[in-house]
């Protein structure tokens, strides 16, 4: 289940998700990837190793390059919709929580 | 971590559950059901009418972030104080169905409680819609592109 929160906070970031909409095209090197957005190279290489954790990108290696593929299987299971919902009323009862402990103690 | 709020849908089920326990007594996670104002607040929403009793009804509103007005509503037919409410419930204008809910409360210690929605819908397919709703409007958000690629993916 925490494996499965990451996913959910990787593709909450637009920069994260226009990778994943490059990737899913074709695979491509870091390099190639960097050079589609205007952040510095640094910070897309942090997008693709938080990408890469949580198994929503995979690497392969084509002589000395690395390329980033998608990894369909794991992009399956995000489509399982579930958990934004859970969140939404995970996020509801928190907020129930806390104005009733305030209740509580006026 | 222990997941505080769990969803459990079944494939090819027409019902779900949610299960969440609270820090509060079961009294206070009531009156967070009852009261107009408390509603408003933790469901942030605009409550028109809620009648809290057997043959009663409640109609809620909601402004989303372009100012579009959603309005749910439903009639109560069981109405017990601290102990469970049976309702029915209609996203209006949306093609989600009616829901069948029935909220039970539980009392775990003096400062604890547990309170368990079971929602049942007209068929597999209402209620999957539903559940997915909060995904799709995340997505088109920022980003339209993906859930293209989700759909190829199928």
């Amino acid at each position: 289940m925490e494996a499965r929160r990451d996913i959910f906070q990787a593709i909450a970031d637009p920069t994260r998700r226009a990778i994943l909409t490059l990737v899913a095209l074709q695979a491509m090197t870091p390099g190639a990837i960097a050079g589609s957005f205007d952040s510095s190279r640094q910070t897309i290489s942090k997008h693709i190793q938080i990408l890469t954790e949580c198994q929503l990108l995979e690497q392969e290696l084509s002589g000395r390059e690395i390329y980033y593929h998608i990894n369909a299987k794991k992009m399956k299971e995000v489509a399982d919709f579930i958990e934004p919902f859970r969140k939404l009323w995970d996020q509801r009862f928190n907020k129930l929580e806390s104005i009733m402990k305030k209740y509580k103690s006026k | 971590m222990e997941l505080r709020t769990k969803v459990t849908a079944e494939d090819g089920k027409q019902d779900l559950t949610i299960t969440r326990e609270f820090d509060l007594p079961v009294e206070l996670l009531f009156k967070a059901h009852e009261d107009t104002e408390i509603v408003e607040q933790w469901m942030g929403t605009k409550v028109l009418k809620l009648d809290n009793k057997k043959g009663g009804s409640f109609q809620f509103e909601t402004t989303d972030p372009k100012g579009n007005k959603h309005r749910f509503n439903g009639v109560i037919h069981e109405f017990d104080r601290n102990q469970k409410i049976t309702r029915t419930f209609e996203f209006e204008n949306t093609p989600f169905g009616v829901q069948l809910e029935f909220l039970q409360f539980q009392r775990i210690t003096e400062d604890t409680c547990k309170l368990t929605i079971h929602s049942i819908f007209q068929s597999g397919t209402h209620r999957d819609q539903m559940l997915q709703m909060p995904f799709r409007q995340g997505l088109n958000m920022a980003h339209n592109r993906l859930e293209e690629i989700l759909k190829n993916l199928k």
